[in-house]
């Protein structure tokens, strides 16, 4: 459950103040399927950072899980971050020197997991993703398709309950990106809450809930009745 | 994270910047080395330089005429005395005072020495039977001046020399001539090579009445005294420099040198050049330091993205600190480790080319060495490593 009350978000550039997100008040289920559609510069990813905590709002109050997340420590946000939340980025973000297996191992290993389960939960996921083939391969010798499935592999490792993409297919051509969509909404059908911001109408029309953003406010928010 | 995760993760990253640790852990080992190298051939020159003083004697005094540098000699000099000379006189008053030994009167010349059809110039010693004990000279074959032969003109050869007269025959027993004299060889001294110097190989010493004729002199170059033990070296200079004062009227006008104090000096001096040394070389270390902290820097703003990412999926500002501290500590260790490696092999070689110089580097200077790279690679670390841990996550993951 995420629950967003009268958060705003502005950034300072010179003396000019960037209102990236205005008073934005949101409510997300456990389990829900959301997409987060709107115009370059309308907030979306500072939204979505907020959300993983990888950003504070400037006022306002955020809950996760009925849990005030505002003024915990950084040290037990980290932990959140690393047991609830799942992230997924356009550009992967997987470190280059490291194999898929070695970087699907990283969340765990900053839990500190024993390494023999590491390597048990590891291969289960290589396994998930199909990646069992590409374990000891680092991501230059991957295609943007797998990497983007390593990145999702790293980011379910935890098994967190909410994962939180931004434009995952934004780097991939149609059809992979249609496939990492695919793969995400599995994710979304095992129970895990999915939070995908895209350009894309087509995939944004698959969630079960559109919201649409412009100039840091939320001005749309639908939800499918066939969900 | 866990230790362990810690110090595998950073260990495998420093691995797979190859060239990069290469580089720094090879400039940390040339340091720790460098430190390891100078202060073994420093602290082996002092050795050296102290065993060569130790073998001239044991607890050796020597007694040479002349005020050394007071304000008395001074004075002496502006009145326009001349320092009286030491004498055989003197040399036996000496042999009288309770703290002494024994005592050599000494003489030194040059010769023309001949036998056997050959010739060639000499350094003449002339001294007493107690020269070749308390200069810890030895003679391979016969004695000199053995008690009741004093007057006797006999004449002990330096190994060499007895080897260029008498290489097939035995020295022991022949005539030489010494300038105008006529000498019995009586013993042949073993070959010692060098020592402070002076050849012992290529000298022939006679008795002091002998040399003294020959110079045509009543002084004497110097007397060499040796103290009962050690701890009456003190006492015997006080008791030699009263002894000369009231025979020479109450002037004060001979030096004792006292080869402790001798030793002492050399062994300061050369104990603070190799620290001097090894300070000098502790600098590259320093220098060595400041590449860590450049490389770290480097590191962090390279692997920006990676910082972020690392935030992102649950790192605590911990973590990555300890992260990339945990990263100079392998390249400081494996550097302080080679350089003690390579200091060692050095100092090694260095033995191995001059047996003679016994080159180990001084456990202090080794410690220090290890202990001042593993501390400049870990401070060069900590400014680097609490600015990845600083770095915000947002921005960090927008660079690429
Ligand atoms: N660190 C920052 N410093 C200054 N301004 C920022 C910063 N991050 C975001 N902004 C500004 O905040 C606004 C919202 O940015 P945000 O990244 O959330 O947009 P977005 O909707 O994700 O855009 P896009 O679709 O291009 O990714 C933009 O005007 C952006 O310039
Ligand atoms: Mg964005």
């Amino acid at each position: 459950m995420i629950r967003l009350t009268a958060v705003t978000r502005t950034f300072h550039m010179g003396d000019q103040a960037i209102h990236a997100l205005n008073n934005i008040d949101l409510h997300i289920a456990s389990g829900e399927y959301v997409s987060i559609m709107g115009p370059s510069g309308s907030g979306k990813s500072t939204l979505l950072n907020i959300i993983g905590l990888l950003d504070r709002p400037d006022s306002g109050s955020y809950e996760l899980d009925n849990r005030l997340i505002t003024d915990l420590s950084e040290t037990e946000q980290a932990r959140i971050r690393r047991e609830k939340i799942g992230f997924v980025f356009q550009s992967f973000h997987l470190i280059p020197r490291l194999t898929a297996a070695e970087n699907i191992e990283l969340p765990l290993i900053l839990s500190g997991i024993a390494p023999e389960q590491r390597q048990v939960r590891v291969h289960a996921a290589l396994q998930a993703f199909e990646l069992t083939q590409r374990a000891n391969h680092r991501p230059a010798e991957l295609s943007g398709g797998q990497r983007q499935r390593v990145a999702i592999a790293r980011a379910t490792v935890m098994r967190p309950g909410v994962i939180l993409a931004d434009e995952p297919t934004g780097n991939l051509d149609h059809q992979i990106g249609a496939e990492v969509m695919s793969l995400l909404e599995n994710l979304h059908r095992s129970g895990t809450t999915l939070i995908v911001v895209t350009h894309d109408r087509e995939l944004g029309a698959r969630a079960h809930r559109q919201i649409g953003m412009r100039d840091g406010n939320i001005f749309a928010d639908r939800s499918d009745d066939a969900a | 994270m866990t230790l362990p995760d810690t110090l595998q993760t950073s260990f495998k990253t420093v691995l797979s910047y190859r060239i990069r640790s290469l580089l720094i852990v090879l400039a940390m080992a040339l340091g720790v080395a460098s430190v390891i190298v100078l202060t073994a051939l420093s602290d082996g020159a002092r050795n050296y330089v102290i065993n060569q003083f130790s073998s001239i004697g044991t607890n050796l005094l020597v007694v040479l005429p002349g005020r050394a540098e007071t304000a008395g000699s001074f004075l002496g000099s502006v009145l326009g005395q001349t320092p009286r000379d030491l004498t055989l006189k003197d040399a036996q008053l000496l042999g009288r005072l309770p703290q002494v030994k024994r005592y050599a009167p000494l003489n030194i010349g040059a010769a023309e020495l001949s036998a056997a059809n050959r010739l060639r110039e000499v350094t003449v010693l002339g001294s007493n039977a107690n020269l070749i004990p308390i200069r810890h000279m030895k003679l391979a074959q016969g004695n000199f001046l053995p008690h009741g032969t004093e007057r006797s003109a006999q004449i002990v050869l330096g190994a060499k020399i007895a080897n260029e007269f008498f290489p097939r025959s035995q020295a022991i027993g022949q005539r030489v001539r010494l300038g105008d004299n006529r000498f019995l060889v009586s013993g042949v001294l073993a070959p010692q090579g060098e020592s402070m110097g002076f050849n012992t190989d290529e000298i022939v010493i006679i008795p002091i009445d002998y040399a003294q004729t020959m110079f045509n002199t009543t002084s004497l170059f110097r007397i060499l005294v040796e103290a009962k033990n050690h701890s009456e070296i003190e006492s015997a200079k006080q008791a030699i420099l009263a002894a000369l004062k009231q025979s020479h009227d109450g002037e004060d006008d001979t030096t004792v040198i006292t080869q402790d104090a001798v030793l002492a000096t050399f062994d300061r001096i050369l104990h603070a050049l190799t620290l001097a040394v090894g300070g000098i070389a502790a600098i590259s270390l320093i220098v060595a330091g400041i590449l860590v902290m450049n490389v770290m820097l480097v590191a962090v703003n390279q692997r920006t993205a990676e910082i972020g990412l690392l935030k992102a999926i649950g790192a605590t500002s911990v973590d990555i600190r300890r992260l990339f501290f945990a990263e100079a500590i392998w390249l400081s260790l494996a550097g302080a480790f080679l350089g003690f490696l390579l200091g060692e092999l050095g100092s090694g070689l260095i033995r191995f080319a001059y047996p003679q110089l016994p080159a180990w580097a001084p456990a202090w200077a080794s410690i220090a060495g290890i202990g001042v790279a593993l501390a400049t690679g870990i401070l060069a670390s900590l400014f680097p490593a609490s600015r990845a841990a600083r770095l915000d996550a947002v921005n960090a993951l927008g660079k690429r």
